[in-house]
């Protein structure tokens, strides 16, 4: 089944590829199959389907992946910027 | 709410023990509050939880033993949380399972305190021996309890600490499932604790295969689709906490049908106000079934807007019970009216199911906000005013 695309231009996404040491975990965490390898390197492939929950940069080893991780869900930013308690729906 | 930042956790403990008079509960991982249910300690699973069949001697003492078949009252539960029924207390006890009849070779495999992300996990695996890590993750499901760092590096390493995990095996490896990775770090994992972490597939049922071939996933299994059945099973909760909302305006929306309009106010609150009710639900309907279901389909990629199309055919079909009515000013406000409020109603509907979706990044949710926030706020204020004006005009 084709992955779902949501919105585009907006991820936050970043590689760093002088850090990179081409281990490949970003590439095994990934839901969203968005870093692929090339040449030793891992390589931002597929931007837009980047959902940013973080999981690539959290097990790089190199510090050389960084996004604003968070999760993507309406509730969870109404409820933040009313101040309240409780983060989204689950 | 990240753990560590770098320091190092255990480590840390163990140094400041050493050379800190100050009180431990201080300085001990500052970063995170201790898991819930726990904030006195950490405690063994209880052994008397309803779906525990026997207990399994071993060299720490005896661990609960489960096993792969669900009980009726496993999945009478799991329907339950499925309705929004105690789906927030649907727990099991963290702690060290026995799926089987583990031994030290067998795998670990790790899982969130949420009943149906456990009993998932343990269905998945019919004659299968393997020991179940159960976290404290205050009952939430996996991936939403990595999102938010409690199945984390920190929880990982301190309940098999807790569990004395390493004294029962001897290999030192754990099988997470690849959704908790936005909560741990597998490189610190095994800088505090010496164990492996292997990311298994993202379903638990891809695990008998992903075993049997050497702990190596296919590209499909480490994908995170959003099929139509997984988002049919979504719906219900969607509809009751809507429902919850509707069922504390109902008596509003039928005491405004009943002012104003051409007869006396229960004669109003029976024809307009259920009109109204009515007309509500069927947006409410649009935007929290309609819209998760038909998501792929819908034209645009902002669930507001998804939601809005929705939301407008239900503008239509009540605009073909208003049309005769609204060659009058009145009649023509009540239809202009609801062609706004349910949009709005199904438009906001359909962008809260962005937190139930597997694909949407905050950065997109917060940029779909800003203007679909606005229009929704703006469009049901306009629409309502119409409807509530249009009781009052002939």
């Amino acid at each position: 089944m084709e992955d779902l695309i949501y919105l585009k231009n907006v991820v936050t996404l970043k590689l760093d590829q002088e850090k990179c040491v081409g281990c490949g975990m970003c590439l095994v965490v990934c839901p969203h199959a968005v870093l692929a390898m090339n040449d030793g390197h891992a390589q931002i492939e597929k931007k837009d389907a980047c959902m940013e929950c973080g999981a690539c940069a959290q097990n790089c080893p190199t510090e050389a992946i960084t996004v604003q991780a968070g999760v993507g869900c309406a509730a969870a930013v109404i409820n933040s910027a009313l101040g309240r308690q409780g983060n989204c729906c689950c | 709410m990240r753990m560590f930042h770098g320091t190092g956790g255990f480590q840390e403990r163990n140094i400041m023990k050493k050379s800190s008079k100050k009180p431990l509960e201080s300085v001990v991982f500052p970063m995170v509050a201790l898991p819930p249910g726990e904030e006195n300690g950490m405690r063994p699973a209880d052994l008397h939880q309803p779906f525990i069949i026997g207990l399994l001697k071993t060299a720490i003492g005896e661990i609960p033993r489960v096993s792969s078949a669900l009980s009726g009252r496993d999945r009478w539960g799991a329907i339950k949380a499925r309705w929004d029924v105690g789906r927030m207390h649907y727990t099991v006890d963290p702690g060290l399972y026995a799926l089987g009849t583990p031994d030290e070779n067998s795998p670990v495999l790790v899982s969130a305190n949420y009943k149906m992300s456990f009993d998932r996990l343990r269905r998945a695996l019919p004659g299968r021996d393997a020991w179940i890590l159960v976290l404290n993750t205050g009952g939430i499901n996996v991936w939403c309890a990595a999102g938010k760092g409690t199945f984390g590096t920190q929880e990982l390493v301190r309940r098999m600490e807790f569990c004395n995990l390493s004294k029962v095996l001897n290999h030192r490896r754990l099988i997470l499932p690849q959704l908790s990775a936005p909560g741990v770090a597998s490189h610190k994992v095994k800088k505090f604790s010496g164990f492996e972490v292997v990311y298994g597939p993202i379903r638990a049922e891809d695990l008998p295969s992903f075993l049997d071939s050497g702990m190596k996933a296919t590209p499909a299994m480490r994908i995170k689709t959003f099929p139509f059945r997984e988002r049919l099973v979504l719906v219900p909760v969607e509809l009751v906490e809507a429902m919850k909302i509707y069922l504390l305006i109902l008596p509003v929306l039928l005491f405004l049908g009943g002012l104003g309009g051409p007869g006396g106010f229960w004669y109003n609150v029976v024809h307009a106000g259920f009109f109204a009710a009515v007309a509500v639900l069927s947006a409410i309907v649009a935007g929290a079934v309609l819209t998760p279901i038909l998501l792929p389909w819908l034209p645009g990629r902002a669930f507001a807007l998804k939601g809005t199309w929705m939301g407008g055919l239900t503008a239509a079909s009540l605009v073909a019970f208003l049309l005769p009515g609204s060659h009058t000013t009145g009649g023509l406000m009540e239809l202009v009216g609801w062609c706004l409020l349910a949009p709005a109603v199904a438009a906001y509907l359909g962008m809260n199911f962005t937190g139930a979706s597997t694909y949407t990044s905050l950065s997109g949710v917060k940029k779909e906000m800003r203007w679909a926030v606005p229009m929704e706020i703006g469009a049901a204020v306009i629409g309502l005013g119409l409807w509530i004006t249009s009781r009052f005009v002939a």
